[in-house]
């Protein structure tokens, strides 16, 4: 077949980081529509105290920099990264939480690297992170969807705890905050009870926990319009969610009491979000086609290890973070074939 | 033997070739007993004390050891200093000695020591090389405090505390604290803490470097100025 191919100029698809970061917002809303459904206003309240701090620091950096900020911050890559972070935060964590991993990653993970696309680091996941090792506590107690505890949370409560702290609920705060669905499996497979006996509790539905599969769904809704758009290559997410589903059935296949249903990792925690979102994040990531798929297998394969045997319930950080150190080195070995070299002409 | 400035083997010391800022040296303990201002210090001067000793030693018989095995002769002097200084933490700073632990004998793997006693005092006289080891430890000391403090305070919102383990039960009501309310960042008492925290002061130091070089090159083109015939 014969293709026709025209001289010379070629239509330009006028693809510019902001335009990118735009698309990746769009895709970003059902999902956020969607924890703000089940979690209530805090979630909406912790995207803005996160990108006001974003935008922000990034305004002051590039200032000390020497440069005009103006640029850097229009290219909305901040914003993207403030609206990653407050996602993976509980909804009513305290505020200057949520400004310290704000702060920090615009901050210390990328601006000092040398900003948008120097960074060796997610800045988002390096965020969490550090939130995750220096507040434990607050960080592992998530609220419970409003199908469980029947008490949607209002937007003066959400101010008022994120603001004031805990106590301004009362005994609210008892009813409606709770273990995360990856934390309750956790505890209860440490009890040495067992996954049929574990999912009789209330607190599941027909794959990850009730209200979580469904935040699960809704970013995955936009992920796929990312993939549509050409905004991110399927190569990652198709082999990180492959890879966990593998690993995850083979090993509910040998022992389906102490290792839940493969589809129990997919939609709970982060990991469609960081599969389609934050693993393909353009700057970190493994840029090789081949490179791409060894790369997202390794962050699924992590996820679960991590998950099954590690200290901490959800893992899809870390993995992050493990293979964006990796990601150098994987590409290194998977250059393409230049077009007319032999397979082993290149090193 | 060219004249020895003394001078500027203490501001090498302390600044310009600071071993912890500047050679990057001795990191490991640096890392990993900064988690408070005291152990720092008290690490700190352990390490100077070992480093004021072998180099003084180093230099005395440096006309006497031969070239070829002057590396494991080093080695014995600054292990039997530091096997010194360890009896003497285990006797008189007890608590310091079990907080400070592996550490302490660890000193003798201190490549500021070793460095020290290659390129300066085998080749300089005892004075020289007493005042260059004093300096290049008070120089890391000074790295250690301060990232000691540094971590302590973001940390756990304290400053000074178990001063007691080194300076006597009077400085038990040393410590500063910012009260109960303070949730400490816990990130800073961990090891990414001490990377953060150095990576800043490396910074730090250059800038002001950078400043007061710019200063300088101002100040001669000014002089230049001023002298010049119109």
């Amino acid at each position: 077949m014969q293709f026709s191919i025209d001289s010379s100029p070629h239509v330009q698809g006028g693809n510019d980081v902001q335009r990118v970061m735009g698309q990746v917002l769009l895709a970003l809303l059902p999902g956020t529509l969607a924890l703000w459904w089940y979690f209530g206003w805090g979630v909406v309240i912790n995207i803005g105290i996160a990108g006001l701090t974003a935008v922000l620091s990034e305004w002051v950096v590039l200032r000390l920099r020497g440069r005009d900020p103006r640029p850097a911050i229009a290219d909305l890559s901040a914003l993207v990264t403030a609206w990653l972070l407050a996602l993976a935060l509980p909804p009513l964590l305290p505020w200057w939480q949520t400004v310290i991993g704000s702060a920090f990653a615009i901050v210390l993970v990328k601006q000092l690297f040398g900003g948008l696309g120097y960074n060796p680091f997610n800045p988002a996941m390096a965020a969490y992170a550090l939130l995750l090792i220096s507040f434990p506590a607050d960080m592992t107690h998530w609220l419970l969807p409003s199908v469980l505890s029947q008490h949607s949370v209002s937007f003066g409560e959400a101010w008022q705890t994120i603001f004031q702290g805990k106590q301004a609920l009362g005994p609210t705060w008892d009813m409606i905050s709770g273990a995360t669905p990856l934390g309750h499996m956790r505890t209860e497979l440490s009890q040495n009870h067992m996954i049929s006996e574990i999912r009789r509790s209330p607190v599941w539905g027909d794959f990850g926990g009730r209200g979580w599969e469904w935040v699960g769904n809704w970013f995955l809704l936009g992920g796929l319009f990312l993939v549509w758009r050409g905004v991110i290559s399927w190569r990652i997410p198709a082999s990180m969610l492959g890879a966990l589903l593998l690993v995850a059935g083979l090993f509910w296949a040998i022992d389906a009491q102490t290792h839940p249903f493969p589809a129990f990792h997919l939609f709970s925690g982060g990991a469609i979000l960081g599969a389609f979102f934050i693993a393909t994040d353009p700057v970190t990531a493994s840029t090789t086609p081949r490179g791409q798929l060894i790369y997202g297998a390794l962050i699924g394969l992590l996820v679960f290890v991590i998950r099954s045997w590690g200290g901490y319930p959800d893992a899809v950080a870390f993995s992050v973070l493990l293979m964006n150190m990796a990601a150098p080195t994987i590409d290194h070995y998977t250059q393409p074939r230049v077009f007319g070299a032999r397979e082993d002409e290149h090193g | 033997m060219a004249e020895i400035d003394y001078r500027r083997i203490v501001s090498d010391g302390l600044w310009h070739n600071n071993q912890a800022l500047v050679a990057l040296l001795g990191l490991c303990p640096l890392m990993a007993v900064t988690n408070t201002l005291v152990n720092g210090l008290g690490l700190g001067l352990a390490t100077t004390a070992v480093l004021l000793g072998s180099n003084v030693i180093v230099s005395a018989i440096r006309h006497w050891v031969r070239a070829e095995v002057r590396l494991p002769v080093f080695v014995m002097i600054i292990a039997s200093l530091v096997t010194a200084v360890e009896l003497v933490m285990h006797a008189w700073f007890h608590e310091l000695y079990l907080i400070l632990g592996i550490f302490i004998p660890l000193i003798v793997t201190n490549c500021t020591i070793i460095g020290r006693a290659e390129a300066f005092a085998s080749r300089n006289p005892v004075a020289a090389s007493a005042l260059d080891g004093l300096s290049m430890g008070l120089g890391s000391t000074a790295v250690l405090v301060v990232l000691g403090g540094m971590r302590e305070f973001i940390g756990q919102g304290t400053l000074f505390s178990g001063a007691h383990l080194l300076f006597g039960e009077a400085a038990r009501h040393w410590e500063l604290s910012l009260g109960d309310g303070y949730q400490g960042l816990l990130l800073a008492i961990l090891p990414p803490g001490a990377f953060i925290g150095l990576g800043f002061l490396i910074a730090i130091k250059n800038i002001l470097d950078k400043r007061s070089a710019q200063a300088a090159r101002k100040a001669e083109t000014l002089e230049a100025a001023l002298t010049s015939p119109q």
